[in-house]
């Protein structure tokens, strides 16, 4: 919503609307509710099931974690009228690259880690042109970046090592400078301090025994964070993000208005490859191998954060923290639902019907906005 | 807002109801996790629930099974962190990528789960990341046994349809068959997919571009069955040497019909139920086997296939 655009000065123009129905008509609405839903049917199902413990809340806020990184990339991309197909074989692709530049290329890790990225722009920055430039809907070129990209992921491991997973990264990264902003953790010391005063669960027995069972924040925690906020303010508070939702609210439009949607949509591809890019380098950093299945469905995992958080799927209109509830909600059923102890094969049931909810509920609540029938 | 709440109670309904299935059937005593590496598709595992779930009855003990939706490890390693934090008596894993696994199941024996490694890894690693045994098939192995024995039956080149090919352990089955034919594996190991039109189009496109090829090597029924189909289709049925891992309701009737040499049986049924009853007696007496055990490998052939033929697809 572009709520900065109204001047604080009364305007004929500006309709009056009343605190309590702005505060209800905003996109994260269905969010905000989908999530008190969430934790209030897991505090009253799962509550004794350990889901609610350190541990147990470090699992859900990694999962919910990883979906927020991709989701923000796909919020903005989405707000912007484009699809990504790719997100999920990007980070597979990401994760081998990685990999092979560090371990079977002996090359630095902090330079494999930059490479990489460099690399994932550029593939990002290609989407966008060929979208652009061929006029083709990006549902389809992303698509063929889907199969593309797993291709080479599976092709070249097996190629150069004959195999399709390649470990050893973690042995690679030792001392590494750049390897800890994305595999390491923070606050350490507070959480064996927390550990040590039996405030939460230490390790019973092993070379780890004393220390406590949650030892920090991971990064991909830190980093998903800092991308929801960077999102958040590029697309409420800046000029381009006035732009991103114009390019894909009515692009014809904004063009005649001056908008560089052309370069809007581009760089938007470019940041979704670059959040595919860090889940990747997070992933591949933590279990310190990249394999060939990494990342599989995760495109769709993250258009339906996205959907869940109520951005539309046509475009112009949407809202970051909203993809970012969505992500939350996302990971907290995923992981919730193993703690509660359903059957896993229902996992994909419950996944379809809260997308449906979610974006029958979201519906709702735009109609309630735009006044559209 | 009438809309909202009426959104609320379906959800309730719906959710709740699996639940409380749930719940009511769950037996009383121990709780043990076997968390697979398995995607849904792959119908294999389902002897793997059937075994867990007889065993769960069986020792009074209760039970569930996990497994990556898609088969991605990296979210197999997030559900042993999350089977940990739930606060079982033991957790059954497999170990099919030591790299993304070690840590948390590590990390699950530290916090006094305690571990049994099933199906993939090795006895070795088992010991490495802190688990009581390891149960099951070790894969090379079984694979080199397999090629010897084809070597013996005078193969010299084959096709191994590899269905699950970004799991290590798949690709060291053609590699330990490729070593114990004494061959390369080079090309003749093929990336089928899990879609069965698909392996069986591949396979047929292999076999014409390769009709010199000796033998056939499935790596479980998910590449078997559409193998079979294609042999049937292109007329080398019972006449190309054809060897599997692994049993299936198709597999037997190739293997009765004389279309497939020989199954290598690794019984995953004991593979999830001599798990749970070996955790549930270490922790009720104290009492446990002094190793590993081998579940397999066994060769099935066409003698003796009565009870495997009776329960295949279910306990076998």
């Amino acid at each position: 919503m572009t709520d900065t655009a109204t001047p604080d000065t009364s305007d004929e123009r500006v309709k009056e609307m009343s605190a309590f129905r702005k505060a209800l008509i905003r996109p994260e609405l269905g969010g905000i509710c989908g999530t008190i839903i969430v934790f209030l049917f897991f505090a009253l199902f799962a509550h004794d099931s350990g889901m609610f413990n350190s541990q147990g809340v470090m699992n859900w806020s990694v999962v919910s974690a990883q979906f927020m990184i991709i989701a923000v990339g796909a919020c903005l991309l989405m707000i912007a009228g484009e699809f990504d197909l790719s997100v999920g074989s990007m980070i597979g692709f990401a994760g081998m690259m990685i990999a092979i530049f560090s371990v079977t290329l002996s090359w630095p890790v902090w330079m494999a880690i930059l490479v990489t990225f460099a690399l994932c722009l550029a593939l990002g920055a290609l989407n966008g042109f060929i979208v652009i430039r061929t006029g083709l809907p990006s549902f389809i070129v992303t698509l063929a970046f889907l199969f593309i990209l797993r291709g080479f992921t599976i092709y070249f491991p097996q190629t150069i090592e004959r195999k399709t997973i390649i470990g050893g990264v973690k042995d690679a990264a030792e001392g590494d400078w750049l390897a800890p902003i994305f595999g390491g953790k923070i606050l350490t010391g507070l959480f064996q301090w927390l550990g040590d005063n039996g405030l939460i669960a230490v390790f019973e027995r092993g070379t780890r025994a004393g220390e406590p069972v949650v030892d920090g924040i991971p990064m991909l925690i830190v980093w998903a964070l800092m991308l929801v906020v960077f999102g958040h303010i590029l697309l409420t508070k800046t000029r381009f993000g006035n732009w991103i939702f114009a390019s894909g609210g009515d692009a014809q439009a904004a063009r005649y208005v001056g908008v560089p949607v052309n370069r809007v949509k581009i760089l938007m591809f470019m940041f979704t490859a670059f959040c595919a890019c860090v889940f990747a380098t997070c992933q591949v950093m933590e279990f310190g191998s990249a394999g060939a299945d990494r990342g599989l469905l995760k495109e769709f995992e993250a258009i339906i954060a996205v959907v869940i958080g109520g951005a539309l799927l046509t475009g112009g209109y949407g809202s970051v923290i909203g993809a970012a509830l969505g992500a939350l909600i996302f990971g907290v059923v995923q992981q919730g639902l193993f703690f509660a102890g359903v059957e896993s094969s229902l996992f994909r049931v419950f996944l379809g019907v809260l997308l449906l909810l979610a974006v029958i509920l979201n519906t709702y609540i735009r109609r309630m906005i735009t006044g559209e029938r | 807002m009438k809309n909202l709440l009426n959104s609320i109670a379906v959800v309730t309904a719906v959710v709740a109801a699996p639940l409380l299935v749930a719940t009511s059937a769950a037996a009383e005593g121990e709780k043990y996790v076997l968390v697979s590496h398995a995607p849904d598709s792959d119908s294999w595992w389902n002897t793997i629930k059937n075994g867990i779930a007889l065993a769960g009855e069986q020792m009074g003990v209760e039970v569930e099974y996990r497994n990556p939706p898609t088969g991605d490890l990296a979210d197999m390693a997030r559900i042993i962190e999350q089977a940990a934090a739930s606060g079982p008596n033991g957790i059954i894993t497999t170990l099919s990528d030591p790299d993304v696994l070690s840590g948390p199941i590590r990390a699950a024996v530290d916090a006094g789960i305690d571990v049994i490694i099933m199906n993939s890894g090795t006895p070795d690693q088992a010991r490495e990341v802190g688990a009581l045994m390891y149960v099951g098939q070790p894969e090379y192995d079984a694979g080199y046994a397999a090629g010897l024995r084809a070597k013996g039956d005078g193969v010299g080149s084959f096709l191994c349809v590899n269905h699950y090919i970004s799991s290590p352990s798949s690709t060291e089955r053609c590699q330990g068959f490729a070593d114990g034919l004494g061959v390369d594996l080079a090309n003749q190991m093929i990336d089928s997919g899990q879609d069965p039109s698909e392996i069986k189009n591949k396979v047929l496109a292999y076999l014409s571009a390769n009709p010199e090829t000796d033998a056939i090597l499935t790596l479980g029924p998910t590449s078997a069955d559409p193998t079979l189909l294609a042999l049937a289709e292109n007329g080398m049925a019972g006449d190309i040497y054809f060897g599997t891992f692994d049993l299936g309701e198709d597999i037997v009737k190739g293997i009765k019909a004389g279309v497939i040499n020989w199954g290598i049986d690794q019984q995953p049924f004991l593979q999830a139920y001599l798990p749970v009853v070996v955790l549930t007696n270490y922790h009720r007496y104290g009492v446990l086997p002094g190793n590993n055990i081998n579940s397999g490998p066994g060769f099935v052939t066409a003698d003796g296939l009565e009870k495997v033929e009776e329960f295949a697809g279910e306990y076998r």
